[in-house]
């Protein structure tokens, strides 16, 4: 009877305890997710601006004496052009009255100085616009970027502003008669780096990070499903197999910047390969791939069922015959799964091609897996780093590119899962 | 001719020998008047042929390839010591520079900028790197097509050509294994080199337990502030610091999340919480590291003053919050892993005398699965012991030693970043410093994770 009591009295204060474990539960996924839902969130709304760019309509006047050109000048001739100074003119007469010196810098910084280059593909695209006026939308300077963008305030007193009050009331003018718009930013997705934030795109490193991963591919798939395939199917029981397998599986815990360490001292000192080149990168990022995709292989194929294997020898097969023309393409889906993880991994990774040089500030497009490039994550890096205010957004933007390849690749690797999963 | 080239042509002449030697075992075959039963087919013929001009040829490539750079500064320099007597250069390191100056130029007009001692010597460069490319071609070609005719002479239409065949596969699978060794062969000797000729300039003793770290060598010896100082004391705490923070806000955070999927969640719930859980895992450490630099640390350092409380820009907590963050995954999934592995008479036994769930988890689920946990936390130890890019661009460059978790600190692998890149040359202590950090690292997470897969293991035979 007592007991009873006890127990009874002690219900309560246990299912009170139950109730608060399983909400400790509850509460500590809800605060993983909320993170991710704030990083997301953070991420995207900071990236929204960078995939529109603010454009000057302005007026030009192609003066074919003052440019020294004629229709039939030869593209050498347009190259050395000077392009400035009919924008400035524009600009001088879009708002005439602009005498101080210092003023008409300020009025001459409304667009980019990339405008000179935009009139110049202008020309070298069509020659016949020598001599003639046209009106054409600029890239805005970044500064008027974001004021039109709301990223200055406009209320701020005129000390504080980064955009000062004459240059805002050419802006709020230009504003209301239509001449400054938005568009969306082409240029973000066709161009490489540069220092200037409304010029630069990440183009340079898209490609950078396919050559990268390309080279990568290359060397890590063969080689990956050939150890595998040794590993399950022909490895003996003995010591040298054992210390192959203990040194996969450590490789795959080892930091990522050891690699880089390893990629400078063999591959750059020692071997003197390019620096900062997709080739060396992709190098020292396949053997960092490599123990991921052995794992997954090793996995694919030990799920084959040996009633597979049993059924091609006895047919006659040899061992090697029965691996390849039965065993591996049974197991091939599951391999290209836990490749393509492995890529996805690479495709983020940062710390070992810092060590290796793909740092530096590239603005050309690498055109081959030996030219200088950078990455994704890199440019990332690089610019979260630039004091602008207009690389913020980029910086988002690029990070926005990296999660959809990502997501992309871990959606297909899914997808080849579901598509090709096999109850044996 | 270029590599790729030389490749190109192996392929092909490994291609040919494969159709002549196939065509070579028909033809033997046709002719013999009995028509015996034949164990091999023709194909393993052209495969033998094949990989007899290919495999011995690419090895000797790869090798020549890696001994050329080498061996042709070994020819200029000496050249240039022996023979043609250059002003410019008196020590190695200015020989260094001025081949630099010769590698480097490469167009017409690059060759016509040099001074007229440098065209010399770029005549000189030039003969020899063509000397060694002809050389490299011609030794690769002709090893290529010698072991393919041989190979066709040698196979008839007795020869086992399907056994020597799969054993060279064999050989060749057995080879791609081996590259984990070499890898991790590679990585050793790499770091242990460097840090050995660290260790010859500064003892090791003051490196391990130095409490200063300044790694700012003097370029002359009457330069103010630039005294080197190679305690790593300061990183090591800082890097302990950031991780400790790190595994607070991760083991609570993941142990929960697992307890939860694995003994409370529907399917459903679970079928969706887990990838989203892994997504966590899968985004790049860059990006945690921008989040952490420019929305939690001003965060944190907002916070932090509201209630009069000085807190650093690069605070250690915004890094270690971060991460904590990113390693939950590792730690809830290691956790779910074992906790399910525990046999369900466990708990079967527990909830028949009466417990409740929260009691039989607590009580008998972690108890069984505690070296499985005890192992995933460990694991995530060492991950965020090695993580770099939340740190470089979330934590401080300048070494503090300090336990205050508000302050700015720094950390091995920010340093090594520091230290190696930009523009540096490679034997000054201030490079080598880094590598001899990056064998700290390397054996530390290599000890952790040992220890880490050692009691994962070893609990899992206790059910078997």
């Amino acid at each position: 009877m007592n007991n009873t009591v006890l127990v009874k009295k002690g219900l309560k204060k246990r299912y009170l305890k139950e109730k608060l474990f399983k909400s400790a539960g509850i509460v500590s996924i809800g605060i993983a997710f909320m993170f991710l839902l704030v990083l997301l969130t953070d991420v995207i709304t900071k990236a929204i601006p960078a995939f529109t760019q603010t454009q000057v309509t302005l007026t030009v006047e192609l003066n074919a004496e003052a440019l020294d050109l004629n229709q039939n000048s030869s593209v050498d001739d347009i190259m050395q052009a000077d392009f400035r100074q009919p924008i400035r003119d524009a600009l001088k007469k879009r708002f005439d009255g602009v005498t101080k010196r210092n003023d008409k810098k300020q009025l001459y910084s409304l667009v980019s100085i990339g405008s000179e280059y935009q009139l110049r593909d202008l020309v070298l695209e069509d020659t016949s616009l020598i001599g003639t006026t046209l009106t054409y939308d600029f890239i805005a300077d970044d500064d008027v970027d974001a004021v039109i963008k709301g990223a200055i305030d406009r209320e701020l007193p005129e000390s504080d502003r980064r955009v000062k009050n004459l240059k805002l009331s050419w802006i709020e003018e230009m504003e209301t008669s239509g001449e400054i718009d938005t568009a969306f930013n082409w240029l973000f997705f066709s161009a490489g780096d540069s220092r200037e934030p409304e010029l630069a795109g990440i183009k340079g490193a898209i490609l950078g990070s396919l050559y990268t991963l390309m080279v990568t591919l290359a060397l890590s798939f063969p080689v990956a499903v050939a150890a595998a395939i040794y590993l399950e199917e022909f490895a003996p029981k003995n010591r040298f197999i054992d210390f192959i397998e203990i040194n996969i599986n450590n490789l795959a815990a080892v930091p990522s910047i050891v690699f880089g360490l390893l990629g400078l001292a063999v591959f750059i000192n020692f071997f003197s390969m390019p620096r900062s080149a997709p080739l060396v990168g992709g190098i020292v990022l396949s053997l960092m791939t490599l123990p991921t995709i052995i794992i997954a292989s090793r996995s694919a194929i030990k799920a084959v069922p040996p009633s597979l294997r049993e059924a091609a020898l006895g047919l006659g097969a040899s061992k090697m015959q029965t691996v390849f023309h039965h065993v591996l393409p049974a197991a091939l889906p599951g391999i290209l799964t836990g490749t393509i993880i492995g890529m996805a991994q690479a495709l983020g990774e940062t710390a070992p091609l810092l060590m290796i040089g793909m740092v530096a500030f590239i603005v050309d497009i690498p055109q081959s897996i030996g030219d200088p490039s950078t990455v994704l994550p890199i440019q990332v890096f690089l610019w979260a780093d630039a004091p602008e205010r207009g690389f913020l957004e980029k910086t988002s933007a690029a990070i926005l590119v990296l999660l959809v390849f990502l997501i992309t690749m871990n959606a297909v690797a899914i997808k080849l899962r579901k598509k090709f999963e096999k109850k044996w | 001719m270029s590599i790729s080239a030389l490749i190109l042509l192996l392929a092909i002449l490994a291609a040919f020998g494969f159709f002549i030697g196939r065509q070579k075992i028909h033809l033997q075959y046709k002719l013999q008047s009995d028509k015996p039963r034949i164990t091999t087919l023709p194909k393993y013929f052209g495969y033998v042929a094949g990989l007899a001009a290919l495999i011995p040829a690419l090895l000797v490539l790869l090798i020549l390839e890696v001994a050329e750079t080498p061996w042709i500064n070994h020819q200029i320099s000496q050249e240039i010591n022996t023979g043609l007597s250059v002003s410019e250069v008196q020590s190695s390191s200015d020989l260094d520079l001025f081949l630099n100056d010769i590698k480097n130029a490469t167009t017409d007009r690059e060759v016509a900028a040099l001074t007229d001692e440098k065209k010399v010597i770029h005549e000189h460069y030039q003969r020899i790197v063509n000397t060694a490319q002809w050389g490299k071609t011609a030794v690769v070609l002709s090893l290529s097509v010698l072991l393919g005719l041989l190979a066709l002479k040698r196979i008839n239409i007795d020869t086992r050509a399907r056994v020597l065949f799969e054993k060279t596969l064999e050989w060749i699978l057995l080879a791609a294994a081996s590259i984990a060794i070499m890898t991790t062969v590679g990585i050793v000797l790499s770091v242990l080199f460097e840090s050995v000729r660290f260790f010859g300039d500064v003892p090791v003793v003051d490196f391990m337990f130095g409490t200063e770290w300044s790694p700012q060598t003097a370029i002359r010896a009457d330069q103010v502030g630039s005294s080197a100082a190679f305690g790593a004391v300061p990183l090591f705490v800082g890097t302990m610091l950031i991780s400790v923070i790190a595994l607070f806000v991760s083991v609570p955070l993941g142990l929960m999340s697992a307890i939860y999927l694995s003994e409370y969640a529907s399917r459903s719930v679970r079928a969706v919480a887990k990838p989203v859980l892994e997504i966590l895992a899968g985004i790049p450490t860059v990006v945690y590291g921008f989040f952490a630099a420019l929305t939690v640390a001003p965060f944190i350092r907002d916070m932090g003053e509201s209630i009069g409380m000085s807190v650093a820009s690069e605070s250690a907590l915004a890094a270690g919050l971060v991460m904590g963050i990113m390693i939950i995954p590792f730690v809830s999934s290691l956790a779910d892993d074992v906790m399910s592995a525990v046999p369900q008479s466990l708990r079967e036994g527990s909830l028949g005398l009466g417990a409740t769930r929260s009691e039989t988890i607590v009580k008998v689920l972690i108890p069984a699965a505690l070296p499985g946990i005890v192992g995933g936390v460990l694991l995530a130890a060492s991950r965020a012991i090695g993580e770099t890019m939340i740190v470089v661009m979330a934590a401080g460059l300048a070494a503090n030693l300090t336990a205050n978790p508000l302050e700015a600190v720094t950390t091995v692998t920010v340093q090594i970043v520091t230290l190696l890149t930009g523009d540096q040359e490679f034997d000054s202590t201030k490079t080598l410093a880094a590598f001899a950090l990056g064998l700290m690292l390397f054996i530390t997470t290599l000890i952790l994770n040992m220890i880490a897969l050692y009691v994962v293991r070893k609990y899992r035979e206790q059910y078997e």
